[in-house]
């Protein structure tokens, strides 16, 4: 079946029917080519839609302290309401079935100095967890973790542009800033899609905040984060049973709309999560179309291919063909020039995605697109095979036809 | 060389059945040059393809050289009409996107001779046939008379023990019809064995034997003297 006999025929076979070739080729290259395309700038608009809305981490709440309305359980009204290191313990211990983490957030406008560099940046204590909701990407060293949290290091995490002010073309890691007053370490730089007002930044551990101003144990605001899994759904009763403690804890009446303030980016995610789950159906259903489409016309130029050579398939049997290398003589030519032309299809239709990059984002919306390799392989194998099968049918079925009938004249 | 023993041929048209062959026997011996003859309709044909293997008989014995042929699936009768049997058509049956030499080679290919050989042994057929120069021609590219020719030089390539011909002249004009007979005499003269079927009288008498077909029996079967078709050519 493979020997070098075989391929010799069907190579002169395919050089002497260049129509033949050319259709069956074409079709499946054309197909490849829109499926990989078609699929590559839907993935394109996906990742559009994600830098939009994504900058942040949508499973948090965010809650802030307000100044109660209603005089309740003897207290007056316009009291102002503090959180404390007691309210994240209190998380931590009631609702860890669905907490991922929490932070605090601590934010202290602070003159920052290296050598004879200085300037005003945000200074702000955080948990670990804050890199997660913020989402913070390291460029070098470090974010903050558990141990610094617990041993109170004198450790900074500073932004790109920080580093930039402070350090000019020179490496932060290592050295140390004073962040009004107080000697810290820088451990890390970081940088954020939130834009250069976020890359002025600079994070510590929060114990170490509260540490330097008197030992307190007050907190500004905290961050809920949830596990993603509990949907929207379960999201939105999770902020209403925290809502719920918290008016307990504080003793804010449960009518008070202004105790406790809560920014629940659920309703943000569970819109997010639609949306890209309708894109991503649409790019299916399309792309599915286009391979359906793709397996039609090549089985059909099969069926006309087989049908062109009944003839010369008849003068083969009568030479002596065995209906064995009949079919094999259909198939192993099908085969060939759709895996060849599959593939080149593939090719350039993943060539012209690289191309493209962010050249249409501006206008269309449509960043950096990509296809799968694996998705695409796997698209063209199933064209390779469905053309195969739409050729061994009618192959078959000339095999087994007399030579007789096959060699009537029409 | 052919052994027949009432051999039955029907058609079904419809609700109806032709019966086309209705007990032929008939046998050939070694070198022999044997015209079947008959008007349009008398089963010539179909008694051809049968003993070409490109039709079954309904009923009857068919022996070629020794080994009976009955009970044949596709691939037996492929491999049988491969090792003992070479046809010419009456429309030539080439491959037209092939070459002469390709065509004529064919054949062979089916017969797993190596690439070389089957060169070799194409073009010495075609040579014979005298089409050397042509070799490396389309069949479009030729004229019936040298088309058929090819046809009988890849008919001949595989070294059959019967050369059947059905009409080989029939689409010729009747300079090249002498022609061709010339060529299938002298191959004749070598010793092959030949079947030719013919509704022309004088393509008939230029074999040794003719058989007289009619409404599906052979009516007379008679030694004939050979008239050599070189006198015309």
């Amino acid at each position: 079946m493979f020997s070098r006999d075989t391929w010799t025929e069907i190579f002169k076979t395919i050089q002497k029917n260049k129509l033949r070739t050319f259709l069956s080729g074409f079709t499946v290259a054309l197909g490849i080519f829109i499926f990989v395309s078609l699929f590559g700038l839907g993935n394109g608009l996906i990742n559009t839609f994600d830098k939009f809305f994504q900058e942040d981490a949508t499973n948090v709440l965010y809650f802030f302290p307000g100044k109660t309305t209603v005089p309740y359980k003897g207290y007056k009204s316009s009291r102002r309401i503090e959180f404390e290191n007691s309210d994240l313990a209190d998380i931590k211990k009631n609702f860890p079935m669905f907490l991922e983490y929490v932070t605090p957030r601590i934010s202290r406008n602070r003159l920052v100095k290296f050598m004879e560099e200085s300037d005003n940046y945000t200074t702000t204590g955080v948990d670990w967890g804050h890199q997660f909701a913020e989402k913070t990407i390291m460029m070098k060293g470090r974010y903050l973790n558990v141990e610094d949290i617990k041993h109170r290091t004198k450790y900074a995490v500073i932004g790109r542009l920080v580093e930039q002010d402070l350090f000019g073309s020179k490496n932060a890691l290592g050295k140390y800033l004073d962040i009004g007053g107080s000697v810290f370490k820088v451990i890390g730089v970081f940088q954020d899609d939130g834009g250069d007002r976020e890359e002025r930044g600079i994070y510590v551990p929060y114990t170490t905040l509260q540490l330097i101003e008197k030992n307190t144990d007050k907190i500004d605001q905290f961050v809920v984060a949830f596990k993603p899994e509990l949907g929207y759904m379960g999201a939105m009763a999770f902020e209403r049973s925290l809502d719920k403690f918290f008016k307990d804890k504080k003793f804010i009446s449960p009518k008070d709309q202004n105790g406790i303030f809560i920014r629940n980016v659920a309703d943000q995610l569970q819109q997010n999560q639609q949306f890209a789950r309708v894109l991503q159906i649409i790019v299916a259903f399309v792309a599915f179309g286009t391979i359906i489409a793709g397996i039609i016309g090549i089985s059909n130029i099969m069926v006309f291919v087989v049908k062109e050579r009944t003839k010369e398939l008849g003068i083969r049997k009568a030479l002596g063909a065995t209906p064995k290398e009949v079919i094999s003589t259909i198939l192993l030519e099908s085969v060939f020039i759709t895996t060849i032309s599959g593939f080149t299809g593939m090719l350039i239709g993943i060539a012209l995605l690289s191309s493209l990059g962010e050249s249409l984002s501006e206008n269309y919306f449509i960043l950096n697109p990509y296809i799968n390799t694996a998705v695409a392989i796997f698209a063209t194998l199933l064209l390779v095979l469905f053309g195969a099968i739409a050729g061994y049918i009618p192959a078959k079925r000339a095999a087994r036809i007399k030579p007789i009938i096959a060699l009537r004249d029409e | 060389m052919i052994e027949i023993k009432d051999l039955h041929k029907s058609y079904k048209m419809g609700s109806n059945t032709l019966h086309v062959l209705k007990g032929i026997n008939f046998s050939v011996e070694e070198g022999e040059l044997v015209a079947i003859m008959g008007s349009s309709g008398s089963g010539k044909s179909t008694l051809l393809n049968i003993l070409g293997m490109l039709d079954v008989a309904d009923s009857g014995e068919y022996t070629l050289d020794g080994v009976p042929i009955k009970n044949l699936n596709e691939t037996k009768a492929a491999n049988y009409r491969n090792k003992f049997l070479g046809f010419v058509f009456q429309s030539f049956n080439l491959i037209n996107y092939k070459s002469a030499l390709e065509n004529v080679a064919l054949p062979l290919y089916y017969q797993r001779v190596p690439r070389k050989e089957r060169q070799e042994r194409a073009l010495k057929y075609l040579e014979q046939v005298g089409l050397k120069e042509w070799a490396t021609h389309l069949p479009s590219e030729l004229s019936g008379g040298q088309n058929q020719r090819v046809a009988i030089a890849r008919a001949m390539a595989s070294e059959p023990k019967v050369l059947l011909a059905d009409e080989p002249t029939g689409a010729l004009d009747s300079t090249t019809s002498y022609e061709v007979m010339d060529l299938i005499q002298k191959i004749n003269d070598q010793g092959n064995t030949i079947l030719v079927v013919t509704h022309e009288d004088d393509i008939a008498h230029m074999c040794k034997r003719i058989v007289y077909l009619k409404d599906g029996v052979i009516v007379e079967d008679k030694k004939v003297k050979q008239v050599r078709a070189s006198k015309y050519v």
